[in-house]
């Protein structure tokens, strides 16, 4: 067997309460196109942030070649011939194609002038080889997205590339550039060089590579031969069978509906979405990353405007323009990134509890800081958060408890919907159940919860109906007892059923 | 102790710990380099010190909140010449001059008014447009000034009211007008963010925009608010301070606004906003004043005074950043 190009030795990367990475060991040789799999939070970002020197390893080593290398820093790996083509490209925009390929490189005349001769010429050569349909000084901020990730390929091109890592690449590529991409692919393969390639579209995995390993809760899963595997069984390693994959099969009285769209579209993000939740229903949403669903959710908070469709509460069409007007509506939304969007880090618990309500707890300009102790002190018995006092700075506590913090915020409001992103995303898999349990007790009181995940065994367990989304559209609608993993996965992938082709994508 | 608890030990208390270590140096510096008789510790010097630091101070107060909201506001200096000049010009208008001294309480209302509404026509700006506030209030700083100028050209505006300056030199206490009305308004500033709704919300947009928004709090209103209040604010310490001058020249209050910021940031409020005391701003304040008067008392020029204050400025800063830095890798860990 020839020697790996890249070989990873038992990382093992812990952070404070979670370990995200536990003994990850594979190799990628040369001339070979090797697939990583796993759900979203599987512990591939963190592998990749190891490889590309942005995390220290706890444990384990990474030999490039023969030799065992220590990534410093990012720049560091790429000196060791390891290569990112990051899914967000980061060009500078107003630079030409040439400069951007050799930012802080570029040749040197005497008394530090530029060469831009020998740039230029340098950069077409590269650039012929990608066969890319502009030249070195096209400015990069004029080409289309394709374009500019050719531009990022050519940059990797310039050093003595082992690997080339390549980060969910066709995520934002028309299917004719696709074609482009993959045949760049190839070329690098028949170079020797080899290729790590990060993809949920198993469409793809199964056209361009050789061997896919997967990542299961930051654990190694396993390594098959992409000609002698299938998606079910790739799924089935992705998924396993060590979480609570029981699916929800307690339902609650449901009452009227408290939500509804009809025909919600915003240009670019999604279309033609309809759906209604019930008082006492959990609806749970369904897709890859970028399917639409947080932006659907934002839209029904007013953080963004429809083009088209109506929203009705309670039979009622509402037009929402802030989240001041979804939150007197009932509506509440426990955000995607709660660190960013939900919580005002620096303040304690229970001004976060109330910072929603501090007005309406008084009639005059003073706080009624007694009123909301009350209030905090009532949800921290109800959702068993764990903190010493409500005067610990909420940036001090734990995932799950400021998640806990989050959803007691709008539940002191006493919302009719609650529509929830990502709701343990970050939180260790012991609160991820407390969570869960949660949500399925708010049901029981009779609110009406939107769950949007990108974790199966999350929308599974706490979901009446599952709505399954592909690129901005609804595909499916599954109650709990016809829902299967493999429909499932096959809906969200953009795979009708009896059809195999991928249906075409909302254009940008 | 728990990680952190060392770092906003120091934190808080640094600019404390700079007072007294100013106070020890300046007192000893003094028995060698003093050009006067007078111990620089003097209780009489002390309080002087006090009802100097006063127009700084007031408006520094302002700056705070403002800061602590995520924004700036670099017009103060502006407003507080132009407030002045209200002040003192209109005790001379014929309707006023045959008021006597009642013509004293309307004058200050007609200047709080000027600074009240220049504050509101920055913060409407800020509000309605989402130009940053750095840049609004730049321009309008140059607006302002120009306004000044228009009034009366070149030359001062005076007015002598002797009842006022009776009123501007009194001491209660011991304290001065001026210091009181910093205390004053230290402490209505300290319970406007401490115990209000706006100083909750006004810290929780300078925090986290975004989780303001979504925890529906209307953004534009808070940020107009405190430009209200620094307007009124910077006319307030224009109001203190000429009552007993009587005379205010057109270039009065240029470079107040930079005086401003950096006490401000000597106090450890953070330009990024959603962080910030009152009661340490007053450290900065008091901390700036005592440099540039021990200075002096130590026989050094203006120009050198600056140049200490820069240093020391970005000297703070850097320890500040450092434990910072420090406090962030320790949770990492």
């Amino acid at each position: 067997m020839t020697q790996p190009a890249l070989r990873l030795e038992g990382i093992v990367k812990t952070f404070p309460g979670v370990r995200a990475l536990d003994g990850v060991s594979f190799d990628v040789l040369p001339g070979e196109v090797h697939a990583l799999m796993g759900e979203n939070g599987a512990g591939k970002s963190t592998l990749m942030k190891v490889l590309g020197g942005i995390h220290q390893p706890n444990e384990g080593r990474i030999l490039v070649g023969e030799t065992p290398a220590v990534m410093a820093n990012p720049l560091d790996a790429k000196g060791k011939g390891i290569v990112f083509i990051h899914q967000e490209l980061s060009l500078a925009e107003e630079l030409t194609v040439a400069e951007n390929i050799y930012l802080g490189e570029l040749p040197k005349k005497r008394w530090g002038f530029v060469d831009w001769e020998t740039l230029y010429e340098r950069t077409d050569r590269i650039l012929k080889t990608l066969r890319v349909g502009f030249d070195a000084r096209t400015r990069v901020g004029t080409l289309s997205i394709a374009n500019q990730q050719m531009v990022e390929i050519a940059r990797a091109l310039t050093v003595d590339a082992k690997a080339v890592i390549f980060d969910e690449p066709t995520a934002s590529l028309t299917d004719a550039e696709k074609v482009v991409l993959f045949d760049v692919i190839a070329d690098l393969k028949s170079q020797g060089v080899g290729i790590i390639y990060i993809s949920h579209r198993m469409e793809e995995i199964f056209k361009i590579t050789d061997r896919i390993s997967v990542l299961r809760d930051g654990q190694y899963r396993g390594t098959l031969n992409t000609a002698e595997t299938n998606e079910d069984e790739v799924t089935q390693l992705m998924i396993g069978r060590t979480l609570d994959l029981s699916r929800n099969t307690s339902h609650h009285q449901l009452g009227e509906v408290a939500l509804e769209a009809r025909g919600l579209s915003c240009r670019g993000l999604f279309e033609d979405i309809s759906f209604e939740v019930r008082k006492g229903e959990v609806v749970g949403f369904y897709g890859l990353v970028g399917a639409g669903r947080t932006e659907i959710a934002e839209t029904l908070f007013g953080l963004r405007s429809p083009t088209a469709g109506s929203i009705h509460v309670h039979g009622k069409e509402v037009r929402i323009h802030s989240p001041a007007e979804a939150i007197s509506l009932g509506i509440s939304l426990v955000p995607e990134d709660r660190k960013s969007q939900g919580l005002v880090l620096g303040m304690n618990c229970r001004d976060n509890m109330t910072l929603p309500q501090v007005g309406e707890l008084s009639s005059g300009p003073f706080t009624a800081e007694g009123a909301e102790i009350a209030i905090f002190e009532k949800y921290r018995e109800k959702l068993d958060i764990r903190t010493p006092s409500w005067k610990q700075t909420v940036g001090n506590l734990s995932g799950g408890n400021q998640q806990k913090i989050v959803i007691g915020k709008w539940l002191s409001m006493n919302p009719e919907v609650l529509i929830v992103d990502e709701p343990t995303r970050g939180i260790d898999v012991g609160s991820k159940s407390e969570i869960h349990n949660l949500i399925r007790e708010l049901a029981s009181q009779g609110y009406a919860v939107i769950v949007i995940s990108s974790e199966m065994p999350e929308v599974l367990h706490v979901s009446d109906r599952i709505v399954a989304m592909y690129s901005g559209r609804i595909m499916r609608t599954f109650t709990s007892e016809e829902v299967t993993e493999d429909n499932l996965i096959q809906a969200i992938s953009g795979i009708e059923p009896g059809k195999s082709a991928e249906r075409e994508p909302v254009s940008a | 102790m728990k990680p952190g608890t060392l770092s906003t030990f120091l934190a808080r208390g640094a600019i404390w710990g700079f007072i007294v270590l100013e106070l020890i140096f300046f007192s000893i510096a003094g028995q060698f380099f003093s050009v006067s008789d007078n111990a620089f510790l003097d209780p009489a010097n002390m309080l002087l010190l006090l009802k100097q630091s006063a127009p700084i101070g007031i408006i520094a107060m302002g700056m705070t909140i403002i800061m602590i909201n995520g924004n700036i506001d670099l017009s103060v200096g502006a407003t507080f010449a132009l407030a002045a000049v209200v002040l003192l010009d209109s005790m001379t208008w014929p309707f006023m001059a045959a008021m006597g001294d009642w013509a004293i309480p309307l004058a200050w209302t007609f200047a709080l008014l000027t600074g009240a509404v220049l504050g509101a026509i920055n913060g409407l700006i800020v509000w309605k447009t989402g130009v940053d506030a750095f840049i609004v209030t730049l321009g309008s700083m140059l607006g302002f000034r120009g306004l000044v100028f228009m009034y009366n050209g070149e030359q001062p505006t005076s007015h002598l009211n002797w009842t006022l300056v009776d009123f501007a030199e009194a001491q209660f206490l011991g304290l001065h007008t001026a210091t009181w009305f910093l205390l004053g308004v230290t402490a209505v500033i300290w319970v406007v963010m401490h115990r209000t709704i706006h100083g909750r919300n006004a810290y929780a947009i300078g925090d986290n925009r975004e989780a303001a928004i979504n925890a529906g709090i209307r953004v534009g209103p808070h940020m107009m608010r405190n430009f209200v209040l620094i307007g009124f604010l910077a006319a307030l310490s224009a109001v203190v301070f000429y009552s007993e001058s009587g005379s205010v020249n057109p270039n009065d209050g240029q470079l107040y606004e930079l005086w401003v910021i950096t006490a401000v940031v000597l106090g450890g409020t953070k330009l990024t906003g959603g962080s910030g005391s009152v009661i340490s701003t007053l450290g900065g304040v008091i901390a700036i004043q005592l440099l540039r008067k021990g200075l002096g008392h130590i026989g050094a020029d203006t120009e050198t005074v600056n140049l200490v204050i820069g240093l020391i400025l970005i000297a703070v800063l850097f320890l500040d950043r450092q434990l910072n830095v420090k406090g962030k890798e320790a949770l990492r860990t």
